[in-house]
């Protein structure tokens, strides 16, 4: 598995906790072509993202190849401080990642 | 005293070790039980799913021109009790991007995108079974997609 890859943050604001958070991954769609051999890059890409706060669900995601290189993502969700947040992908070549931090 | 200490790193290590385990099930097991559900078909449909009626409760940030179509920032809000939030970019090949459920599709998601070309991107919220949806035409001078 590949070093760590993902950072988040949490942070609570009035039971409100927004969640921001940055992966490392290439995103290739599959319909971008290496000029160097002609061949096509494999698609490879995050298809999808959960993250849980406190043990329950917060958010869920089906992500296509459309999503940028890198992707960040940030959304709000119900918590409060101290919960433990973890945030975590599957890509379609069957590899997964994740990370948990605390709410802060 | 001493047998008391090593008892005591004992128990520290073996709770550590069973956090990481919890950690790692977390992590691993729990998408891939939900991998399957991955809607294949809709993000290979070179068409838009049902929009459904334009709503002035949707928001949709976006650049008005993209000087690099690889990564758009787009930020969806809306103040609806969605069940799921879709953010589509018309003039991509396969236009759906991404598709948000669960309380944090709530109030506002953010995230970047790949546009090949000046189109719309387009938010559609699915609340009580119906479709609502909001767009911001977005100018792209360089393609995302394909290079």
């Amino acid at each position: 598995m590949a070093k760590k890859s993902i950072k988040v943050r949490a942070k609570e604001k009035g039971g409100v906790v927004t969640v921001k958070a940055l992966m490392n991954h290439p995103m290739e769609t599959g319909l971008r072509k290496n000029k160097k051999t002609g061949k096509m890059f494999p698609a490879h890409f995050i298809n999808e993202v959960t993250a849980t706060i406190g043990g329950a669900n917060a958010i869920h995601a089906y992500w296509s190849g459309g999503i940028s290189k890198n992707p960040y993502l940030a959304f709000d969700a119900p918590g409060k401080k101290g919960d433990e947040l973890t945030l975590s992908w599957t890509d379609n070549q069957g590899n997964s990642e994740s990370a948990t931090t605390k709410v802060k | 005293m001493n047998t008391d200490m090593k008892r005591r790193v004992f128990l520290k290590g073996s709770l550590a070790a069973g956090t990481v385990g919890v950690a790692v099930s977390a992590g691993l097991l729990a998408p891939q039980a939900v991998m399957a559900a991955w809607p294949k078909a809709e993000f290979e449909a070179k068409k838009m799913g049902d929009l459904g009626a334009a709503s002035g409760d949707i928001n949709v940030k976006a650049p008005d021109i993209a000087e690099n179509g690889a990564v758009v920032p787009v930020t969806v809000s809306h103040s609806m009790n969605a069940d799921s939030v879709a953010i589509y970019a018309s003039a991509n090949g396969t236009p759906l991007v991404a598709q948000f459920m669960g309380p944090g599709a709530q109030s506002e998601v953010s995230t970047r995108i790949k546009m090949g070309k000046t189109g719309d991107v387009i938010a559609v919220v699915k609340s009580g079974g119906k479709m609502h949806h909001a767009k911001k035409s977005v100018k792209v001078t360089i393609g995302g997609c394909g290079g």
